[in-house]
């Protein structure tokens, strides 16, 4: 399959790149790993009429420590976040998460600003990013913004990112003492996207539970917070039977996604089976 | 000079293959290359009301675009199916495109063709093509109700053929008589076959020789050839027509069809006189490889008292998808029905099979074609028995299993086995496995709430395929033996030309492997020719495990004729009578001498004919052809056990073992591999794989993204184990392993899923056993009824 005729420039700079944005009335898209949108436009179901090729901004990939925040650059690679000391000692589980991203090829090319702004309902980084409590640092001609991942996501495929805008970095918090995060995916056989991921974060004081953040994706249309579930753990002991009871209805299938690989009623049993596994891990480690 | 024969010889093609220099037909660019695209039906059946082709004509860079009436004015007919069912098969026409209706979403109405690619799909979305859709059916036992909307026109039903098989009063009788039945109703359900390259075929029409040359990606070029200029295009003069089919990137059966795009780009480039390149999509490949399976059936199986099978009665519904493909008449009927008996003395065996055309793709031979379904369904519904008796299910095989001194073995089914040793293949599967202990760890894991089970899977399989009188009364349109040359140059070096052909088999080694050892040279003084009509004599391909145990045989004649002459001419040059000379190790030699001359002095002489016995012709290039005297079967015990994950629903398989006894082996290395593929493709069917409709027509599963073909990480490592009864009447004494891993496994995981999960009262789950089927049965309990209720997968509707 071809994709319709598009336009090439291969940006050298975030300027360069923005003024491009800018200058083509939302025609024009930004290309970083491709591994979402090249397929999309194979399929000719997308037709951006310029690809501004952004994956040599190095300046974008790195991976620093920022304070108490992990600042991850957009352009940064799955491989690259699975690999990251700094990502693998302050946020374990995001390296883990990005490690069961695609396959290899797809990790040595996707990259998490990507991912996000994509915000396929099924990709991982969306739980995470909720449940990490992530800021997103957007960047325009008409300077730099950071929201806040609870106020990122909007819909399915779409974001608080406007059409003139690209992320630029992702800034996480380290997890400190008495916290623990982790992340448990069902993978859909065939794509190995998440049919339903949740990850969790709890803070743990003298064995009870002071605050916790559970995020699920892949189960519905976009990822969500399971503040209810927050709430029932918060001030309780992480016991088995706690953590059952907290889960307990966790999502409602009347909200949830419904397609072959998995019923809006399995989907909701998956969200219960997951947030079980992460809050546990969480749990294990925060202690 | 080492032995080739048995040695586990590193393929000689996988240099150029795992260095990205495979030369597949996508890769063959030829000046003046033309690309078509296709332009397909989004409709599962619609009749064409006007096809406007005046916008895309007028898109800069293309050159034609054609309608299937453009192709039929000029004389293009219907592709013919090889195989006729008895005399009231009904088969109606499949023209290259369609011509006033179309049957199923893929189904080509125009072609379009540009100077590129891009611009041949840009253009062919310009193609305006106006229907009047039509009520579709997708689901085979729904294309019988009287109701049923009718694919074909000119048909009254959708019913192409209505088979039997057996003695239908006895089985009758017996059943009536048995002391228990055991009933199974079961979806063997539709899968996509995914070969790795998709099809591409290039036609090249030379207008001064007025010759045409088709390269394709197909396994058998000689029957493509055949079909398009003795039936689709009869003005096309045979021996004015080459067809190529270079490196092929996998068949699994879906390539040995003759497919519309080999008819357009031909005809095409013809009317073009440039040559016209088409290369499948994925998506393409989706909605017009020839799908496997899709069979609706419900088996008895009769047993006595002590838990002898007294009598099998079966019915089944084959969905055969909108056209009737090559091979697909024989599919679900001659290598399905005469398959029933199993591996078991069953006296009575009755089969009916309703062949019917839905608004689907065309079903046609993936691999083990008809062997996995009859496999499945006797394996299934045995181990059911055991259940339901107490038995266990090894004792209940092993009961019943014909014994190795009851063979030649004639079956119910038609068929006569040539040899077995059944019980030998299922003690060593059992011994592998560990079975006592293994009982005793599923045991205590049950007490722990942990789901642990077992599966067999004893099967046999008829392959070598085939003996071409039996075919031919079978209603085989074609003959099924093989060709073999063997052509000896000046210089010793040999060049082995088969009419099979290797698309991952690995014929390029074993079968030097089998001339190197015979003639006593080196390996690599042997080459290895197929795929080309002008190179190679006539030839069926490859399909059916067929290469070794009939080209393999084919090429032992030639072999036989070469050395027979070589022996002359050695005899001549050592001044010696014929019978006292013996060739060991690439040496002719005086018995009981030192008088000796190699095989490449006898060579040179050959074409060097100065000093020669009388009566003798120059030369050393000999030819045969090898019709087998009976299928080979093949046969063993494949044991494999699992975990299922109660939260989830999902299956692990922890252990996989399989005995194989596939007769003598060449190359044990390559045997494994084909048992290893084999046994992932059927583990994909069982947990995995399937391809859904919805119940207008749309495929569901439509790309990677849906359809889940099994990968690395779902196996374990198998542990293969062989066996070796060698076939009794082919010079190799080879049986086949290509389809073998296929036909065993599909059957050995659900009977383990079925395992652990038996005491739940579950009694079956339909395939595939996704993890939201085995969750769902697990809550629901029962007879899986729930489960089928699932989406993800299945047959037919979603």
């Amino acid at each position: 399959m071809s994709t319709y005729a598009f336009d090439y420039a291969r940006a050298q700079s975030v300027d360069e790149a923005l003024t491009l944005l800018a200058g083509h009335d939302g025609e024009a898209r930004l290309l970083a790993g491709g591994h979402s949108l090249i397929p999309a436009m194979k399929l000719r179901l997308t037709a951006p009429t310029l690809l501004i090729d952004v994956s040599g901004l190095e300046d974008l990939a790195a991976v620093t420590l920022d304070g108490g925040h992990l600042a991850i650059g957009a352009l940064t690679t799955h491989r690259a976040v699975e690999t990251s000391e700094l990502v693998r000692t302050h946020c374990p589980a995001l390296a883990e998460a990005a490690a069961g991203i695609g396959d290899p090829q797809v990790r040595n090319r996707g990259t998490i600003g990507g991912s996000l702004a994509h915000a396929d309902p099924a990709a991982d980084y969306p739980a995470l990013v909720l449940a990490l409590d992530a800021e997103i640092e957007m960047t325009s001609r008409d300077g730099t913004r950071t929201v806040s991942a609870d106020d990122f996501f909007v819909d399915m495929y779409t974001t608080a990112l406007a059409a003139h805008e690209m992320i630029t970095r992702v800034r996480i918090p380290v997890l400190g003492h008495g916290e623990g995060a982790a992340y448990a995916k069902f993978a859909n056989p065939a794509s190995r996207y998440a049919v339903v991921g949740v990850a969790a974060k709890v803070s743990l004081a003298d064995g009870t539970c002071r605050a916790a953040r559970v995020a699920v994706t892949g189960a519905a249309p976009k990822a969500f917070r399971a503040t209810a579930v927050e709430r029932r753990l918060a001030g309780r002991p992480l016991t088995e039977a706690v953590i059952a009871e907290a889960v307990r209805g966790l999502a409602d299938p009347n909200e949830l996604l419904s397609d072959l690989s998995g019923s809006a009623e399995y989907r909701a049993h998956l969200c219960e089976v997951m947030a079980t596994r992460a809050l546990r891990e969480a749990a294990a480690r925060a202690a | 000079m080492p032995n080739f024969i048995g040695s586990p010889v590193k393929r000689v093609e996988d240099k150029r293959f795992i260095t990205g220099k495979g030369r597949y037909t996508d890769d063959i660019v030829l000046p003046g290359m033309t690309y078509a695209c296709i332009v397909r039906s989004e409709h599962a059946h619609a009749r064409i009301k006007a096809i406007d082709t005046s916008a895309a004509e007028a898109v800069d860079g293309v050159l034609a675009v054609f309608t299937g009436q453009d192709m039929v004015d000029d004389g293009i007919l219907s592709i013919p199916t090889g195989w006729a069912v008895g005399d009231a098969m009904k088969e109606p026409p499949h023209y290259p495109l369609a011509v006033g209706k179309v049957h199923h979403v893929g189904d080509g109405v125009a072609v379009v063709i540009a100077t590129d690619k891009a611009t041949a799909q840009d253009a062919a979305e310009q193609v305006m093509i106006e229907y009047e859709p039509l009520p579709a059916v997708v689901d085979a036992t729904a294309a019988l109700a009287p109701d049923a909307p009718i694919v074909h026109d000119g048909l009254d039903s959708n019913l192409c053929f209505d088979w039997e098989l057996g003695d239908r009063d006895a089985t009758d009788r017996a059943m009536a008589a048995a002391h228990h039945v055991t009933t199974y109703e079961l979806v063997n359900q539709r899968v996509v076959p995914n070969a790795i390259e998709p099809r591409s075929a290039i036609g090249h029409y030379d207008p001064a020789r007025e010759e045409l040359t088709l390269y394709t990606s197909s396994q058998n070029p000689h029957l493509i050839r055949l079909l398009l200029c003795a039936f689709v295009w009869p003005d096309l003069p045979e021996h004015k027509v080459r067809v190529v089919s270079p490196d092929v990137g996998g068949g699994f059966g879906s390539k040995i069809f003759h497919y519309p795009e080999e008819v357009i780009c031909a005809w095409a480039s013809k009317k073009l006189e440039r040559p016209v390149k088409w290369t499948a999509a994925r998506s393409e490949s989706f909605v017009t490889d020839a799908h496997g399976r899709d069979h609706v059936s419900t088996a008895e199986l009769g047993l006595d008292a002590e838990g002898n099978m007294v009598a099998l009665r079966v019915k089944t519904v084959a969905n055969l998808g909108a056209y009737l493909s090559t091979f697909a008449p024989a599919v679900p009927t001659y290598l399905y029905g005469t398959l029933l008996a199993g591996q078991y003395r069953t006296p009575h065996i009755h089969v009916n099979v309703k062949g019917v055309f839905t608004n689907t793709v065309p079903v046609d031979a993936y691999r083990g074609a008809g062997r996995p379904e009859a496999t499945f369904l006797v394996e299934r519904v045995v181990e059911l028995a055991a259940k339901e008796l107490g038995m266990d299910p090894a004792e209940l095989r092993r009961k019943n299993f014909i014994r190795p001194d009851e063979f030649p073995y004639d079956t119910p089914v038609a068929l006569q086995y040539d040899s077995g040793n059944y019980e030998g293949a299922l003690d060593k599967a059992l011994e592998m496995i560990g079975y006592e202990d293994f009982r005793r760890e599923q045991a205590e894991a049950r007490k722990q709430g942990r789901l642990l089970g077992i599966g067999f899977s004893s099967y046999i399989e008829a392959c070598g395929i085939a003996p071409s009188q039996v075919v031919g009364a079978l209603g085989a349109r074609a003959g099924l033996y093989e060709s073999g040359g063997i052509r000896v140059h000046p210089t010793g070096k040999v060049e082995v030309f088969t009419g099979t052909h290797s698309h991952g088999q690995g014929h390029e080694t074993t079968f030097a492997q089998i001339v190197a050892h015979e003639l006593g040279i080196p390996l690599e003084n042997v080459e290895v020719v197929h795929g080309d009509t002008s190179r190679v004599p006539f030839g069926m391909g490859t399909y059916g495990s067929r290469s070794l145990a009939v080209g393999g045989s084919a090429i032992m004649r030639a072999l036989d004729k070469v050395k027979d002459k070589a022996r002359k001419i050695a005899a001549h040059k050592l001044e010696a009578a014929e019978e006292d000379v013996e060739f060991v190790d690439g040496t002719f030699r005086v018995k009981g001498t030192d008088r000796t001359i190699g095989f490449g002095d006898v060579a040179l002489t050959a074409y060097v004919p100065h000093d020669y016995p009388e009566g003798v012709e120059p030369g050393l290039d000999e030819n045969a052809f090898y019709d087998p005297k009976n299928f080979t079967f093949p046969f063993g015990t494949h044991i494999c056990t699992v975990e299922v994950d109660p939260d989830t629903g999902v299956v692990r398989i922890l252990r996989y073992v399989a005995v194989d006894d596939v007769g003598n082996i060449i190359n044990p290395m390559i045997v494994e591999g084909q048992i290893h593929g084999g046994i992932a493709q059927g583990v994909g069917q069982a947990l995995f794989e399937g391809a859904v409709y919805d119940e207008t027509g749309q495929p569901l599963t439509g790309s990677y993204m849906d359809y889940t073909m099994p990968r690395a990480d779902d196996l374990p490592s198998f542990e293969v184990g062989h066996q070796v009864t060698p076939c009794p009447h082919n010079p190799l004494g080879v049986k086949g392993a290509g389809e073998a891993g296929t036909i065993a496994s599909t059957a050995c995981v659900v009977n383990a899923v079925v395992d652990a999960l038996y005491h739940r009262g579950i009694r079956d789950i339909p395939m595939p056993l996704t993890p939201e089927r085995v969750w769902r049965a697990l809550h629901a309990g029962g007879d899986g009824a729930a489960a089928a209720a699932a989406p993800a997968g299945g047959n037919g509707q979603a």
